[in-house]
């Protein structure tokens, strides 16, 4: 690792004031799990590095009009978390999906979403709940809906003076179904080879709003709008769920390596979306979210 | 370079320590505490696994200055002088380990495992400990380990 200088501001606009000053020399640091690696690497090399930890602010979970999570919850917090078991269980699963338990102990879903890894399980998870980021810098604050946050390979919308406060989740439709589904060939703590989220919100039998999301399947976290507009205001059979489950492979751009070749990442991804489409309908059929 | 001081093993413990020092290094050369063991360097296999405030965490990926004020229990921590830890006994009395270099991370995994949950069923070891490699034992015998010292089967 390259010498850095290391900062520990106790206060949100101490932190915007640092990272004002620094630019693009400084980095924020919260679990370190995704930076201390790229540091060790020398893939990012950072003058300053502004640790987020005394800002205990930002590590609160808390129910108001919907699921308010503080950018420095770590993956181990939501897991155990009743209230994002309860109004996100999604969100808690895919957690409990993540690597091991010693990194889930230290990765913040702040860093999990500005840290911007494509193959990484919480960004579709969000993306199927419609979270909100809530950026702010010394400018302001402002609200980046998930889908329109990650523009490509570890980058994303945020300028150099803003930081991940919060994310939003409305509360679930009634009778709604999710699904989190990562499919793991080799070990359990690996990245997924391809990994799905879902959210099926039925209405006298018919789907009434579907939202799917894939990670590892692409330079960004992918939105399946086309699958989605497959299906909405349709009655959520076997066979319409595999026709719009088939339209992924158009959409997702997977890379191949260890974990399988581009093709066959491409015919997993169909595969597990029509797993996730299905699981998500059984549970909203009986009765919604976690059911 | 930064002062730091932290609990370490239950004693105070202040360095001057350059900011990019890593928390294993910290305890392995600052402080002498050579029973944790670095392994992959990237937090995979979990060798170097310490407890921060009580929880694990790989200390290869950890910056020492981001423990300042914490409470870190390493291998050296868990013994009451002469008397083992039960876990520590359970990995002797049923082969726990053979080569040894994972085993400080395998007891201190185990340990958070066993704070949180005293009495874990077996697919709750297997996943708690599912990060912490080992190539010698084929994992059944620290599994039974675990399971022996949970229900108080060591000692004599």
């Amino acid at each position: 690792m390259n010498p850095f200088t290391y900062t520990e501001p106790v206060t949100i606009d101490e932190t915007l004031a640092t990272l004002t000053r620094y630019g693009e020399e400084a980095k924020l640091i919260a679990g370190g799990t995704g930076l201390i690696n790229l540091m060790k690497q020398r893939l990012v090399n950072p003058g300053y590095l502004v640790g987020l930890r005394r800002l205990s602010e930002l590590a609160k979970i808390s129910f108001d009009r919907g699921l308010r999570i503080g950018a420095l919850c770590t993956h181990r917090a939501l897991e155990t978390s009743p209230l994002v078991r309860e109004h996100a269980p999604l969100l808690a699963e895919a957690c409990r999906h993540v690597a091991t338990v010693r990194i889930r102990t230290m990765a913040t879903i702040g860093g999990a979403v500005a840290h911007a890894d494509p193959n990484q399980d919480l960004p579709p998870a969000l993306i199927a709940l419609d979270a909100r980021v809530k950026l702010r810098s010394p400018k302001g604050e402002r609200e980046v809906p998930i889908d329109q946050f990650f523009t490509g390979y570890y980058e994303t919308v945020m300028q150099p003076d803003e930081m991940v406060t919060e994310l939003a989740i409305a509360p679930a439709p009634p009778a709604s179904g999710y699904a989190f589904l990562k499919f793991l060939p080799q070990t359990a703590d690996d990245y997924a080879t391809v990994g799905v989220a879902a959210m099926v919100a039925i209405d006298r039998g018919r789907v009434a709003g579907v939202r799917v999301a894939l990670g590892a399947a692409g330079s960004t976290p992918i939105r399946a709008r086309v699958v989605e507009s497959a299906l909405r205001g349709q009655e959520p059979t076997p066979r319409r769920l595999a026709d719009a489950a088939a339209m992924v492979a158009d959409i997702v751009d997977p890379i191949a390596d260890f974990r399988g070749s581009a093709e066959y990442k491409r015919d997993m991804a169909v595969v597990f979306v029509r797993r996730a489409l299905a699981q998500a309908v059984a549970r909203a059929q009986a009765g919604g979210r976690g059911a | 370079m930064r002062n730091i001081q932290m609990q370490v093993n239950g004693k105070a413990v202040a360095r001057e320590v350059p900011d990019q020092r890593l928390l294993v290094d910290f305890l392995r050369y600052d402080l002498g505490l050579t029973g944790t063991k670095e392994g992959c360097s990237v937090g995979v296999c979990g060798a170097c696994t310490v407890l921060l405030d009580g929880q694990p965490v790989s200390s290869c990926i950890v910056l020492a200055v981001m423990a300042e004020g914490c409470e870190i229990t390493t291998i050296e921590g868990l013994a009451e002088g002469d008397r083992l830890h039960p876990l520590q006994q359970a990995f002797i009395e049923y082969g726990g380990f053979q080569c040894g270099i994972c085993t400080p991370g395998q007891i201190m995994a185990s340990k958070a495992l066993l704070d949180a949950n005293p009495h874990p069923t077996r697919e709750q070891i297997r996943e708690w400990m599912m990060g912490n490699l080992c190539r010698c034992t084929g994992y059944y015998k620290i599994i039974e380990s675990i399971q022996a010292a949970a229900e108080g089967k060591t000692g004599p």
